[in-house]
């Protein structure tokens, strides 16, 4: 069995962003990187399979991006993924969701992937297009949005998150893609040992020249702050004073305290 | 201009998000024509063509089926935007329509601006115009982001639909949410934990100051699916949602899918250190703190 999972590299979220000199995206400076939340899932439960179904399987894990993106990728090697591969694009963030597809599409074609594993969106640009638009451009099978896994006889018994609670379950066979959703799994944290035997895993290079044939279907116009609805007060300094003035204003404007 | 909204049925019924699209439909100032995987009897109150498939040769939740009929009536009718909700149901089947006419999409929009569309970016923290290529393109709207004003009246014209073809998933059925022992809906007063407050052993730190408060623990995701407290406190989307007299929010960012369960609160409170964390936007107070100093001081007051 052969295994792909898609990573992206994502700044962390608490961060501080600035708008960069082209105005269309973030500035890259001062940023921390690591995996995009819900592709952790993802590796984590491509991991789960590949240990399900030993040696025989082959897990790969993809990242398009430029040089930092390596780090992600070495993270999910260590995890547990066996091969990693670096499309190399300094320009990824003005490409369109249908172009980063079309590009996985273009690697993956040929190469015989029983299951991709993506997840249901990235958390910067947030489209949740990428892994459905690569399932279509193959022709896989695809289900999204997936809080439940269990793979047996060459089919995936998915679970999908619907709104209030509620699931969806679905069979789908293989070749298959499915998206990954928060809380699917519990991602481990790579030991040490493992961090040292990733360190000689093979990390593939392909320059993204190579594989992009598409122009984009639409493009960032602008990038920017949401204007400041305010309205509500902030606060600010010491803890027991932060108290005091929290319980007086709870006092003044709610019922909740008298 | 010409718009082609895209409803759901969900275990027979239809879901009301149809409105916020017509919503949008009005926004832009296009007729209005409609596809739909349903039946007759229950249909959507908007004038218009609808489009209208049988769900029970269909079903539900048969994407490949889905499509190709959202395809068929994208040749009938020629419109400018194919309109989805961005749910579960629009983020699952809009990227693959988006495939295979080959056009763009533009996913949970805000707004409109300028021509262009708005959507949020980096966990709501930025936003992003995007500009489709000239053509016809596809779009998910944020579910509240376009509200329907008024009375819902009207009356399609409805064209059976049919294409053919074998489906690539089998539907096997719904499982209901979990049961839930708390019921957050009936508290007066909710102090709900975040990944802010950053490990399991600090839940009783929230859980004292809800206490204190007379109020229901009450968590963000994370939270829940990293097994710190169960799932039925759980706020947002996929979970409750909620509208206390208070709500305090201890280190929660502020992503749509919590604040769409509880934005509608009377009074929000939320402590987060990051004073620009979206939460602020719905924030009736914010305070610019570390929740594990903050949270005791208050609990220690409200007792003292
Ligand atoms: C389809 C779908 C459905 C979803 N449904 C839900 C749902 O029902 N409910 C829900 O909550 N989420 C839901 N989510 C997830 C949602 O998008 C967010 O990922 C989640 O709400 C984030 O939770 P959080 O705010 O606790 O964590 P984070 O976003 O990680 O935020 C943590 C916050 O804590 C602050 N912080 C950190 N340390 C401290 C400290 N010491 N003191 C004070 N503040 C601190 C940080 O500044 C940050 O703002 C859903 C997502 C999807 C895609
Ligand atoms: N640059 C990238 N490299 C590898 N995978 C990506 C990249 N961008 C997006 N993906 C995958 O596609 C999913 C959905 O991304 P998006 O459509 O941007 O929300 C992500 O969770 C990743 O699994």
């Amino acid at each position: 069995m052969k295994i792909l999972v898609c990573i992206k590299q994502v700044p962390d979220m608490e961060s501080r962003f600035k708008v960069n000199s082209s105005g269309d995206w973030y500035s890259d400076a001062d940023l921390a990187f690591r995996i995009n939340e819900y592709d952790e899932y993802a590796v984590e439960q491509a991991v789960q399979l590949r240990e399900q179904q030993g040696d025989s399987c082959e897990l790969t894990v993809l990242s398009i991006g430029p040089d930092r993106v390596q780090e992600a990728i070495k993270k999910a090697l260590a995890m547990g993924c066996d091969r990693g591969v670096h499309i190399q694009d300094n320009d990824v963030h003005k490409k369109d969701p249908w172009q980063i597809a079309s590009i996985i599409a273009a690697y993956a074609k040929g190469k015989g992937y029983d299951l991709i594993f993506t997840g249901m969106q990235s958390q910067d640009r947030g489209s949740a297009q990428v892994g459905v638009t690569v399932a279509e451009l193959l022709g896989h099978a695809c289900a999204t949005t997936l809080v439940g896994f269990e793979y047996a006889d060459g089919a995936v018994k998915a679970k999908r998150e619907l709104e209030g609670g509620v699931k969806g379950v679905v069979r789908l066979k293989i070749p298959a893609l499915v998206t990954c959703q928060l809380g699917l799994n519990i991602p481990r944290y790579p030991t040490l040992p493992n961090i040292m035997k990733a360190k000689k895993k093979e990390i593939e290079a392909v320059p993204v020249a190579s594989l992009l044939g598409e122009q984009p279907l639409s493009v960032t116009a602008s990038f920017y702050p949401p204007a400041k609805k305010g309205g509500g007060i902030v606060l600010e300094g010491d803890v027991a004073d932060l108290s005091d003035k929290l319980i007086s204003i709870l006092k003044e404007k709610t019922a909740v305290l008298r | 201009m010409k718009a082609l909204l895209i409803g759901e049925y969900r275990e027979g019924k239809l879901l009301d998000n149809i409105y916020e699209l017509v919503a949008f439909a009005g926004k832009l100032g296009a007729d209005v024509s409609m596809v739909l995987v349903g039946d007759a009897a229950n249909v959507p109150k908007v004038n218009g063509n609808l489009h209208l498939a049988d769900v029970g040769k269909y079903g539900e939740y048969n994407p490949s089926a889905h499509r190709d009929l959202v395809v068929e009536a994208v040749q009938k009718e020629n419109p400018d935007y194919i309109v989805f909700p961005h749910s579960s149901y629009g983020w699952d089947l809009a990227p693959r329509v988006a495939a295979k006419l080959k056009v763009a999409q533009v996913s949970e929009v805000v707004g409109l601006n300028d021509g262009n569309l708005e959507v949020g970016s980096c966990n709501a923290k930025m936003r992003r115009t995007v500009k489709p290529a000239a053509g016809k393109v596809v779009v998910t709207l944020q579910a509240g982001a376009f509200s329907y004003q008024g009375e819902q009246q009207g009356t399609p014209t409805i064209s059976p639909l049919e294409v053919t073809g074998s489906a690539d998933v089998e539907f096997i059925g719904y499982e209901p949410a979990e049961a839930k022992d708390v019921d957050l809906t009936k508290a007066e007063i909710i102090v709900s934990a975040g990944r802010g407050i950053g490990k399991k052993d600090n839940i009783p730190v929230i859980a004292a100051l809800a206490k204190a408060f007379g109020g229901e623990l009450g968590a963000s995701r994370p939270v829940v699916d990293a097994g710190w407290v169960e799932h039925s406190h759980q706020v947002g989307t996929t979970g409750q949602t909620v509208s206390p007299k208070l709500y305090v929010a201890c280190g929660i960012s502020g992503a749509i899918q919590h604040l769409a369960g509880m934005k509608k609160s009377d009074f929000i409170v939320a402590i987060n250190k990051d004073k620009d964390a979206p939460i602020g936007e719905v924030a009736d107070v914010l305070i610019v703190a570390d929740v594990l100093q903050f949270a005791p001081a208050l609990t220690a007051k409200l007792q003292g």
